[in-house]
């Protein structure tokens, strides 16, 4: 707008400007309300109906079946500990991969608990995984991560506990290294993020391929 | 590995800059009232608001009656978000009140509604263990639109201070807020909020679901409609996070890519906010100078931290691990996205962080620190930065012309006396307030009550951080920090008030001025804005200023930290 188009309220004076002030009061009332109704209300509204009819599995937290029952979802990292699976990063999240209180440790890096927190990890993956004591470790294998909920393990950590996990189920090393190979993401569009392996679809094809009943 | 990561920070910085310029001059066709392609579906909504509202596309407002507005709106938004949250329990639709175990106290509600009408949206509790579904997706994403849009809409008013001539006003608030939510919020937010669901944020009401975990126990995982507030979050620069750890949860940040595109939401608008500020003024090239400015900036911090967290932790040395800090970091975002969120969300004024800063290395953690207490100028907060940089170009005049003799000038503007004492003292209300609440809070028994699993010079940053947080309206936190007391929620939303109101106060009273004033004619005797060495001048007042004013504190927290072994 120019500034021959303008019409200026002020026209100076206290009791002008009061006066102007007091007149913003119907606008930032009904403003309020109309706005909030469209970005509080029609919004997510908008975007609950595209979720359904477009992305239905997506909107509803990309659950995971199996049989008819829900083991988990596809983004959320959950709890493993037995050698026949493949085991997530250490989770800060409640008392280990509660999905209803997300979580990081939030130790600083000096922080004598978090070091021996990290050590005692580092040696119980080792001895896990037949690893030598001081063998070079994968640092996410050890370190807990910023959501407790962490889905993923390095390609590298991954590597670290095929051979344990063949041995669990009695099957081959190179189909377990198969497995972790088609559950391996690189990064988004090649350059975007970090390669990583998700640990609860790996698990799952492992279920599926190598099923501890048939040992 | 370093290569790699270098490659995704310039991509990210290309992207940014290629969009500034189509960006920025669409919105300023939109806050210029000229057509654009969206008039069509939107004019009728518009003109619909208008006449509820009672406003005239061509009434004017002075400065001070466009701030009172802004404050106003503001206000009452914080006074119905806290009606809301008082009242929540009441509310249908999940989650269960089982799951909400972090009371909704009224001290913890004020803070909340006052955090996310300044855009802050610093969190002192947990969202899956605190909010009703429909708390955040009413009451939370609509003041993620709003307060983001009304600092947009203060932003562009502040650009028509010194791009109008003997003019005794500056807009319209409410035609610059309608048009900033219609025109440039609300259709980036549904494209970019359908890509999100794409992409794996869920968008449900249902309950909490039990899972049967593949070893036997059930888990319960959290739900809500989370892809409601995750894009707004990001493109009004508020980023308060739909649960706790906010972008580090894999249903906000399903996919490093999903991540690209939040920090592109952040950083592309303020950034193209320059160009609108060369097209409004007529002096594209002082535009791109500021741009210039952030850009050198950004590499800077960019660099320090991506050292700091790409290096092997020296704490863990004898462990014998491999990789940089991973300690509250996710795996699908490695050290590279962690480094480069944390550097565009502090930069952003925007608090959603996808690692945990708490466990940065020291230097890692003081760069995010250091671009909050610079006042969020590198890009900056959406329409905040735009003024931020321009109050550091100021002072840049101010030294120029002291240098070489001259009244000092912007853009055809003088900066006189009055002038210069308003540039002032928004230079110092920052510092002034953080150092002053930070101080409080270390002699404070509640204040010192806050500091819990990291004692030493890290609590120290702790505090500091928490205070340049609220006070830049950016709303990040190193989380061990337990801010949800009432010293906390009280001292942390008197920062929050003054970064908001006090520094937008002082720069539309500037602004108010400067369209009163006639323009300057250009001789050959004034200090040039727009060329190179004036983008230097720039770059050296914001790290003199940064550094008289914070050096210490900074010596105390992070520098201490950095040196003790």
């Amino acid at each position: 707008m120019s500034d021959a188009e303008t019409t200026p309220l002020s026209s100076g004076g206290w009791v002008s400007l009061l006066l102007q002030i007091a007149a913003q009061q119907r606008p930032a009332l009904l403003g309020l309300i109309l706005l909030t109704l469209i970005t509080g209300a029609a919004y997510p509204a908008v975007l609950l109906g595209v979720g359904r009819l477009f992305f239905p599995g997506q909107a509803d937290g990309s659950l995971v079946f199996r049989s008819g029952v829900v083991v988990g979802s596809r983004l959320i990292g959950q709890g493993f500990s037995r050698p026949e699976y493949f085991q997530p990063r250490p989770s800060a999240a409640g008392s280990g991969y509660d999905a209803t209180q997300s979580s990081g440790a939030n130790l600083a890096p000096a922080n004598p608990k978090l070091i021996e927190q990290v050590r005692q990890a580092a040696v119980a993956y080792r001895k896990l995984n037949g690893l030598a004591a001081g063998a070079p470790t994968p640092i996410d294998a050890v370190t807990s991560s910023g959501s407790g909920l962490d889905p993923d393990i390095s390609p590298q950590n991954a590597a670290l506990q095929v051979a344990r996990v063949a041995k669990a189920r009695g099957v081959g090393a190179a189909l377990v290294r198969q497995l972790v190979a088609e559950n391996t993401r690189g990064p988004d569009l090649g350059f975007i993020g970090a390669s990583r392996v998700s640990v609860l679809s790996l698990n799952l094809a492992l279920d599926r391929a190598a099923p501890m009943s048939a040992r | 590995m370093m290569l790699a990561r270098w490659l995704e920070y310039l991509a990210f910085l290309a992207i940014v800059v290629a969009l500034a310029k189509p960006a920025g001059l669409y919105l300023a066709r939109v806050f210029e009232g000229q057509p654009t392609w969206l008039d069509p579906v939107l004019r009728p909504v518009e003109s619909l608001i208008y006449a509820v509202l009672g406003v005239r596309r061509g009434d004017e407002m002075s400065a001070g009656v466009y701030f009172c507005s802004f404050a106003l709106f503001s206000l009452l938004g914080a006074l119905a978000l806290f009606a809301l949250l008082m009242l929540q329990m009441a509310l249908p639709a999940g989650p269960a009140d089982k799951y909400l175990t972090t009371p909704m106290t009224p001290d913890l509600a004020l803070n909340t509604a006052i955090s996310f009408a300044t855009t802050t949206t610093w969190q002192a509790y947990a969202g899956e263990s605190t909010m009703r579904y429909l708390s955040q997706a009413v009451g939370l994403v609509s003041q993620n639109f709003l307060a983001g849009g009304a600092g947009l809409a203060v932003g562009v008013a502040f650009i028509r201070g010194l791009a109008r001539t003997h003019s005794p006003t500056i807009g319209n608030f409410w035609v610059d807020l309608v048009r900033a939510v219609l025109w440039v919020l609300l259709p980036i937010a549904l494209v970019g909020g359908v890509i999100l669901m794409w992409q794996g944020v869920p968008m449900n009401f249902a309950g909490y679901t039990q899972a049967h975990t593949l070893e036997g126990p059930s888990q319960t995982i959290a739900q809500g409609p989370v892809a409601a507030l995750e894009l707004i979050k990001n493109l009004g620069t508020n980023g308060g996070g739909f649960f706790n750890v906010n972008g580090a949860h894999p249903y906000e940040n399903p996919t490093p890519l999903v991540g690209f595109l939040a920090l592109l939401a952040i950083a592309v608008l303020p950034a193209s906010l320059t160009v609108t500020f060369g097209q409004m003024t007529g002096r594209p090239r002082a535009g791109w100078v500021l741009l210039g400015a952030m850009v050198a900036l950004f590499v800077g911090g960019l660099a320090v931290c991506d050292q700091a967290e790409a290096a092997r932790p020296e704490h863990l040395a004898a462990l014998h691990l491999v990789g940089g800090n991973m300690e509250g970091k996710e795996t699908r975002f490695g050290v590279a996205d962690s480094v480069l969120t944390a550097v565009v969300t502090s930069n952003g004024a925007t608090g959603s962080y996808d690692a945990m800063h708490d466990s940065f290395e020291p230097l890692g953690v003081m760069v995010p620190l250091v671009n909050m207490l610079l006042g969020e100028i590198i890009f900056g907060g959406l329409g905040t930065g735009i003024y931020g940089i321009v109050m550091i170009a100021l002072v840049a005049v101010f030294l120029g012309g002291l240098m070489i003799g001259r009244t000092p000038a912007y853009l055809g503007k003088r900066v006189t006396a009055s002038e210069t004492k308003l540039v002032a003292l928004y230079m110092l209300l920052t510092p002034l307030v953080v150092m002053c609440l930070s101080a409080i809070a270390l002699v404070a028994k509640d204040g010192l009550a806050g500091i819990g699993t990291n004692p030493g010079p890290h609590g120290l940053t702790e505090v500091i951080y928490a205070y340049a947080s609220s006070m830049a309206n950016n709303g990040q936190t190193m989380a061990s920090l337990n801010a949800n007391s009432l010293f906390y929620n009280a001292t942390t939303g008197v920062a929050m008030l003054a970064g908001r109101f006090g520094l937008a106060g002082l720069a539309l009273a500037l602004a108010g001025r400067f369209a009163a004033q006639g323009r300057l004619a250009t001789t050959s005797g004034a200090l040039p804005s727009d060329t190179v060495s004036f983008g230097v001048l720039v770059l050296a007042v914001v790290i003199i200023v940064g550094a008289l004013n914070f050096f210490p504190a900074l010596a105390l927290g992070p520098v201490v930290e950095a040196l003790q072994r």
